[in-house]
C-alpha cells in the first residue's frame, strides 16, 4: 500500500510542479498566453458541471440542481460569496431532509 | 489611514473570510476521506501521507477507492495522477501571479488546487498590484491544507463518521462555491464560450470514460479557441 501512497503523491507533486517550471518566456507568446488564460476557465466551468450533474459515470438530476439554480440567483443578485455558498447549502440540504429529492 | 489602505483592509478581511469558509466546507470532505481511507485497508499514517503529500481530493478519493473496488496498485497510482493532471495548468497561469520564489514556490505548488486557483483568479488580477490575487491564492490554499488534514486525522481515527456530507448540502455547497469563483472569471463572449463549452464537453464524456477524463477534455476548449482567436488578432 506504500507503493500506490508515495507513488500517487510524488506524481500529483510533479504534476504541479511542472506547470510553474515552464519557462516564463515560453508563456510569454501570445497564442500561448491566451490559451492558459482560458486554461482554468474551462477546467473549472467543467468541473462546476460535472459537481453538479455527474454521480460516477452517471449524469443525474438530484438536489444539487436546484441547489445550484438558487445559488445562481443569489450571485445575479450580487450575494456575498457565503451566502452563495450556504443558499446552495440549505437547499440541497432541505430538499433531501424533506424527501423531496436525493 | 489613507483610503487606499482602508480599502485593502476590507478586501483582505473579505479574502480571509471566504478562504476559512472554503476550507471549512472542504474539510467536511476530509472527514469522509480519513474514514474511506481507514476503513479500505490504508493504515491511519498511509490515509495521512495522502491529505498531507498528494493534497488534491479528488485524486485522493479515486487513489483509495479504486484499491477498494479491487483494483490493483498501479491501476489506483494511474487514476489519481490522470485526476491530478489539471493542477498542472492550474499551476501554469498561477505561478506568474503569484511570483514565489525558493522554497516559498515549492510550498506554492503543493498549494495548487481547484479551491486556491478558484479563488485567486476571482480577483482582479490588477488590484493592490496583485497583493488580493496572491493573498486569496495562499489563504485558500493554507486554510484548505490545515484543514484538510486535521480533518483527514479526526476521520481516519473515529469509528463513527459525521455522517454524509451530502445531508448537509455539501456536494451542492462545493460546485457553488466553485461556481460563484468561475463567475467573476468570464468577462467576455470569448469566455462565456469557453466555459460552456468546457462545461458541455466534460458532461457529454461523462458516461463514456473514467471519471477525471472529462474535466481534463475541457481543456480542449480552451486550446482551440485560445488558438482561433488568436489567429484573429494577429
Amino acid at each position: 500500500m506504500w507503493f500506490a501512497v508515495l507513488a500517487g503523491a510524488i506524481g500529483c507533486y510533479a504534476l504541479k510542479y511542472v506547470g510553474s517550471a515552464i519557462p516564463e518566456h515560453y508563456l510569454e507568446q501570445p497564442m500561448v498566453k491566451r490559451i492558459v488564460m482560458l486554461l482554468p476557465i474551462a477546467l473549472l466551468s467543467a468541473l462546476v458541471a460535472v459537481q453538479t450533474f455527474a454521480n460516477s459515470q452517471s449524469l443525474v438530476v438530484d438536489a444539487r440542481v436546484p441547489a445550484l439554480a438558487a445559488a445562481t440567483v443569489a450571485l445575479r443578485f450580487k450575494a456575498p460569496f457565503i451566502l452563495v455558498v450556504l443558499t446552495a447549502a440549505v437547499c440541497a440540504a432541505a430538499l433531501r431532509y424533506f424527501g423531496l429529492a436525493v | 489611514m489613507n483610503e487606499a489602505a482602508r480599502d485593502w483592509i476590507s478586501a483582505r478581511n473579505e479574502i480571509v473570510r471566504n478562504a476559512a469558509s472554503i476550507g471549512i466546507a472542504v474539510a467536511m470532505y476530509g472527514v469522509s476521506f480519513g474514514a474511506l481511507g481507514t476503513t479500505t485497508g490504508l493504515t491511519i499514517p498511509q490515509t495521512m501521507a495522502l491529505s498531507l503529500l498528494m493534497f488534491t481530493g479528488a485524486s485522493q478519493f479515486t487513489l483509495v477507492s479504486t484499491l477498494a473496488s479491487g483494483g490493483t496498485a498501479l491501476t489506483a497510482v494511474v487514476a489519481s495522477w490522470l485526476m491530478g493532471t489539471r493542477n498542472a495548468a492550474y499551476s501554469m497561469r498561477m505561478t506568474p501571479i503569484l511570483k514565489a520564489k525558493g522554497p516559498g514556490r515549492l510550498v506554492a505548488v503543493q498549494l495548487t488546487i481547484d479551491e486556491s486557483t478558484a479563488m485567486g483568479l476571482a480577483q482582479d488580477e490588477a488590484a493592490f498590484e496583485g497583493r488580493a490575487s496572491r493573498l486569496a491564492f495562499w489563504a485558500t490554499g493554507l486554510s484548505v491544507y490545515l484543514l484538510w488534514n486535521l480533518a483527514t486525522f479526526i476521520g481516519a481515527i473515529s469509528v463513527s463518521s459525521i455522517g454524509d456530507p451530502k445531508s448537509f448540502g455539501l456536494d451542492a455547497a462545493i460546485a457553488a462555491g466553485l461556481f460563484a469563483l468561475v463567475w467573476p472569471q468570464i468577462k467576455s463572449r470569448i469566455d462565456l464560450s469557453v466555459a460552456l463549452g468546457g462545461a458541455l464537453i466534460a458532461l457529454a464524456l461523462t458516461p463514456f470514460v473514467s471519471p477525471g477524463v472529462p474535466v481534463l477534455a475541457a481543456a480542449l476548449v480552451s486550446i482551440i479557441v485560445g488558438w482561433a482567436t488568436g489567429k484573429q488578432l494577429s
